[in-house]
This record gives C-alpha cells, sequence and structure tokens, in this order.
C-alpha cells in the first residue's frame, strides 16, 4: 500500500493564510475581512502587505458578510475570515440572502471547526457547519485535511467564481499531501486503493483514515481510501467507483452525522448502489472542554473508531 | 434637469403603478412604497447617474442604489421600469409564478437594475458600504445610496454597519432611513420606540440631515442635493425622510394598516380616482 508521510505538522488555518498571502500578489481583486481574529485566521502576513485591501470590521460578523457581498459589485473577490461557528450559525440568514440567494462571490473561511478546537469547550465547536452550508442552494463547500491542501485550495476558489465555504482548524496535523498538488473542487483523491471498503473521510480524519487503513492492512483488510475534501459539489462517481469494487462505506468526519459528508454520501448509496455505511461522526451531542485527541477519543472520532466501523461494515455486507 | 412638473408626473404615475400591482395579485406593501415615490422618482430620474438601457450588476462608475426594506418592492419595480431597466408591461407579472419581479427584490431573477437580494431586514447598509469600498479602491468618486425601514433600524446588524461606515470614514455612502413612524404591528413608538433616530445616527459619528417634507418633491430634491453635498467628507450620511405611509391615497395614509394589505376592487377604484394617469398604465 502507499506510504504517506508527515513533512512537519502544521495547522490548516496557516494554510489558509499562506494561501491567502499569495493571493494578495496574485490576484489584485482579492480582498479579505476580519472580524477581530487576524491573528487566529493567520491572515496577518495578508493584512501587513494590502492594508488597503484588508478591512478589520470589528467583533460584527453579520455586517462583515454583508460588507463582503457589496464589495462583490464592481468585482471584488471578498475572502471573510473567523471562526467557524461565527463564520455559519452566527450569520447564517446574512449568507443566505445577501451571499447565497444573490449569488456573490464571497469565499467563507472558517477556522476553528469541529472539535478540535480543544479547550475553548462547545460554544465555540461547531459541529453543523458542513450541513448548514451545503444546504444552500450554489453553495461549494469545502473542508481541508491539511496545511498544503488548505493552502492550495484557498488559491482555487479564488479562481471558482461562486459562493464558498472553506472549512479549516486550528491544531497542528499532519502535513502529508503533496506541496504542488493542484487543488480541484468537487474531485475527490483516492489515496488507498483497496478491495474490501471503502473509507470516505474529511478534513483532519482523512490523516486517521490512511492510520486505520494501515491498522486494517494488517488485520489483511484492504481499505481504499478517498479524501472528500469537497463536500458539495459531491464526487458521487468516485464513490461508486469505489464501493462497486468493496461493497461496503464507512464516512469519517469531524461533523454532527446530521448534515454531514456521510449523509449526503449516504443519498447517494440509497439511490444509485445500496450497500451497508457506518458513520465516524458526532452523534447528536456537543462538544466540550479537552485536547484535540481527547475529544476525538472521547467522541468515537480516533483512528480505532474508523477500523471498528470498517470491521462493521464489513460484517454486514 | 427634468422639471419639477414632469417629475410629479412620474411619482403619480408610479402610485397608480405600486396599488394596480398590488391589487392585480391581491397581496404586497402598498404603504411603505406609497410613502417613499418621491424618495425613488427623484433618486432615479434626478440624483444617480446610472444606465438604464445597458445594465452593468458591477455599476463601475455609476452611482448604485441599494433598497434594504425590500418588502417596498412595488415601488422600486414602479421606478426602475419607468426609468427604462426593463419593459413596463413586466410590471404585470408582479408575485407571479415565473416572474422576475419577486415579492421581494432578488438578482436571482436576473431583473436588470437588481444588484443584491433584500427581504429579511437589517442588512442592505452592510451591503452599500461594501460597494462603497468597492468603489473606493478603484477611485470611482460614483456614490451609492441605500434606503432603509425606521422599524428596520430595531435590527442590530444597522447598528454594526453604522459604527464601521463612521469608524472606516465610508463617506460616499448616503443611507435614507425612511421615517414614517409605522410598522407592522402598529407605530413604531408603540411597538418598541427608538427615542431620537438623528441623535443615534450623530451618537454613531454620521453627518445627518432631516427631510421633514418627504412626500413634497422639491423638498426631497433638496434634502438629497445637500446630502450629496456633505459626502466626500470624512463621514457617512445619514437622511431621516419623514414620510406618510400610503401617502397619496387618502384611506391609506399614515397608518400601519396598508403596510401589507391590497386593496379590493371598490378601493382601487377610490385610490386610482384621486392619482392621475399621467403616463399611461402599464
Amino acid at each position: 500500500m502507499k506510504k504517506y508521510i508527515n513533512l512537519g505538522s502544521k495547522d490548516t488555518r496557516s494554510g489558509f493564510g499562506a494561501g491567502l498571502s499569495e493571493l494578495g500578489e496574485s490576484n489584485p481583486n482579492v480582498v479579505a475581512l476580519c472580524a477581530d481574529l487576524t491573528g487566529s485566521l493567520k491572515m496577518n502576513a495578508f493584512a501587513d502587505a494590502h492594508p488597503d485591501r484588508f478591512f478589520q470590521v470589528g467583533i460584527a460578523e453579520a455586517n462583515m458578510m454583508g460588507i463582503a457581498a457589496g464589495l462583490t459589485i464592481g468585482g471584488k473577490i471578498p475572502f471573510t475570515g473567523t471562526f467557524a461557528n461565527f463564520s455559519t450559525g452566527r450569520v447564517y440568514d446574512q449568507i443566505r440572502q445577501s451571499i447565497a440567494y444573490s449569488g456573490k462571490n464571497v469565499k467563507i473561511c472558517a477556522s476553528h471547526s469541529g472539535l478540535t478546537l480543544g479547550e475553548d469547550g462547545a460554544t465555540h465547536q461547531i459541529l453543523e457547519d458542513i450541513g448548514l452550508m451545503k444546504m444552500l442552494p450554489g453553495m461549494t463547500v469545502i473542508n481541508t485535511c491539511d496545511f498544503n491542501q488548505t493552502k492550495a485550495a484557498t488559491i482555487a476558489i479564488a479562481e471558482y467564481d461562486g459562493p464558498v465555504y472553506l472549512r479549516f482548524g486550528r491544531p497542528k496535523v499532519a502535513n502529508f499531501t503533496p506541496e504542488d498538488q493542484k487543488f480541484e473542487i468537487g474531485k475527490a483523491l483516492k489515496l488507498q486503493e483497496g478491495t474490501d471498503v471503502t473509507i470516505a473521510a474529511t478534513g483532519h480524519l482523512v490523516w486517521k483514515a490512511l492510520e486505520a487503513a494501515e491498522e486494517l492492512a494488517a488485520a489483511g483488510i484492504q481499505a481504499e481510501v478517498l479524501n472528500y475534501h469537497t463536500i458539495k459539489p459531491l464526487d458521487e462517481e468516485a464513490l461508486l467507483e469505489s464501493v462497486a469494487k468493496t461493497g461496503a462505506l464507512v464516512s469519517a468526519e469531524e461533523h454532527q452525522m446530521a448534515g454531514g459528508l456521510g449523509e449526503s454520501l449516504a443519498g447517494v448509496l440509497a439511490r444509485k448502489h445500496p450497500c451497508p455505511q457506518e458513520f465516524v461522526a458526532v452523534q447528536d451531542s456537543f462538544g466540550e472542554s479537552g485536547t484535540p485527541e481527547q475529544l476525538l477519543l472521547k467522541y468515537g472520532l480516533s483512528t480505532d473508531a474508523i477500523v471498528k466501523a470498517a470491521k462493521a461494515a464489513i460484517a454486514r455486507k | 434637469m427634468t422639471e419639477i412638473k414632469d417629475l410629479q408626473r412620474i411619482c403619480s404615475q408610479t402610485r397608480r403603478d405600486i396599488v394596480r400591482m398590488v391589487h392585480a395579485v391581491q397581496s404586497g406593501h402598498p404603504g411603505g412604497s406609497l410613502g417613499c415615490v418621491e424618495y425613488f422618482v427623484a433618486l432615479y430620474h434626478h440624483m444617480m447617474e446610472h444606465n438604464a438601457e445597458n445594465f452593468d450588476p458591477d455599476g463601475k462608475n455609476e452611482d448604485l442604489f441599494f433598497l434594504s426594506n425590500g418588502h417596498i418592492s412595488p415601488v422600486y419595480y414602479s421606478v426602475l421600469s419607468r426609468a427604462g431597466y426593463f419593459p413596463l408591461e413586466e410590471l404585470s407579472s408582479f408575485r407571479k409564478l415565473n416572474t422576475r419581479l419577486q415579492g421581494h427584490p432578488t438578482t436571482h431573477e436576473g431583473l436588470p437594475g437588481i444588484r443584491i437580494a433584500s427581504g429579511s431586514l437589517g442588512q442592505g447598509m452592510s451591503v452599500a458600504i461594501g460597494a462603497a469600498l468597492t468603489k473606493k479602491l478603484g477611485q470611482d468618486s460614483h456614490l451609492v445610496y441605500s434606503l432603509h425601514g425606521d422599524g428596520e433600524l430595531q435590527e442590530g446588524q444597522i447598528w454594526e454597519a453604522a459604527m464601521y461606515a463612521s469608524a472606516k470614514k465610508v463617506d460616499n455612502l448616503i443611507a435614507t432611513v425612511d421615517a414614517n413612524g409605522q410598522q407592522i404591528d402598529g407605530a413604531t413608538d408603540d411597538v418598541l420606540p427608538m427615542g431620537s433616530i438623528e441623535a443615534k445616527f450623530k451618537a454613531f459619528g454620521w453627518e445627518t440631515l432631516n427631510i421633514e417634507k418627504g412626500n413634497d418633491l422639491t423638498s426631497v430634491i433638496e434634502g438629497l442635493e445637500q446630502a450629496k453635498a456633505l459626502t466626500g467628507k470624512g463621514k457617512p450620511v445619514a437622511v431621516i425622510l419623514k414620510t406618510d405611509m400610503g401617502a397619496g391615497v387618502d384611506f391609506m395614509a399614515g397608518t400601519h394598516k396598508w403596510h401589507g394589505i391590497p386593496p379590493n376592487d371598490e378601493q382601487l377604484e377610490l385610490a386610482l380616482g384621486q392619482l392621475e394617469e399621467t403616463l399611461g398604465d402599464y
């Protein structure tokens, strides 16, 4: 099986910051807005290099979304930055009306998503954002897995004309995707070939899925691993091609089961290729304070949880 | 400049359009629409530099207008159409299936003249600020206008936007408040008294200006000209436009009751009897 090497752990939010800085140089229409979290979002470099194209809006996320929508009128490409909780749930109506329904070319960039923001606890650990955003007509939803992919995605979404939700996180995680890999919106990546079970993972759980595949291989189970960095539009073809071989699916994500990647995939299976599916996701609960690893373990999002889910899915074939 | 007399003729026809549109589909918001006729006509036929024939959603090198209180779409549609943005006969499709003239304005159906969806209140000032910032970045000296209901000021986002606009010196923005003192459930002073709107904007660092006779065309034009003269001096400009909800139709005027109620056949005839057909009905 293919061997993946951690090139050195980094936070995905820094990938966003690096991508934004590059865009600052390459695309004069890119502008950025932040609601008092410039350091947390790693937007400092862009703000320092392009003060005229950086808008500090203060702690006023609703206003930020509206200003971003307005900035597109005249051709700017606004990137908003705040925590995932304040990028979605807090401003859902603003996004729905002024951005999604109005078809505005705004890039909603959200850090500190999921449980792995850690000690701040459940008020800040949004686990519903993918669901909220994928329900909006015309919204593209992306959840990247490491530094390199987040940087590549940040650059790619500037080229795409339409509203995008880009979700990333706080902790340092394995950086393993190739630095030069071009990001293709809506195209799932096959990371491991396998015949017994498909593991479709997104975000931080992609690395865990690779770890799980190694453990499964040691037990004689060949898992195919798909990196679903784009939840919407969903790559149906990649899923169907994989489950046609494996006949069983595990979805893995740092999100509620309700509204997540797993449900999107289940919808495809139900319509086109019914087969067993297990869901590695948060089961209708809020998070709590703790370290990222403790939380992933407690809420059933660990490597071990993916291994168990894979075995359960295979057993139900 | 178009003569006041001519603009008054447009106002009368716009009022006819409004009552006929909401009557035809037996829904919509005539009260606020009638109250803002002079503002819209002054804006689109006198104040703004804009290109109705070749609508450009980006609006570069044009003045822009954003309607934040989207429910008064009848006046917006009538004025846009009569300014040349889209065919007059399309007004008859208002609120009907497959129309571009949705109950609340939207870009979704591609109606020329509309640059943002509005309806859910409180969002338009932020959008106007964003558009004003883009104008500044592009060295475009044209202005951005926005209109808000007074009841709409109860939405918190308005004050986020108001704080930002003055702090960041968005001085190419003229935000007008339709101060008719009414909202759906009654008078604003009964529903949620807001005190002095002008004092609030002043406290937020805005330049303010009152137009006491918001249904007198000359007063509205003079007031907007003064507002324009206040732009470019480091502060956003708030215009408090005192209007009568339902103005121009005696039984609709001065009450919240016609906020979202259409006239029946008899009431339509009564209303049309008070409004001269000057430019031909759609």
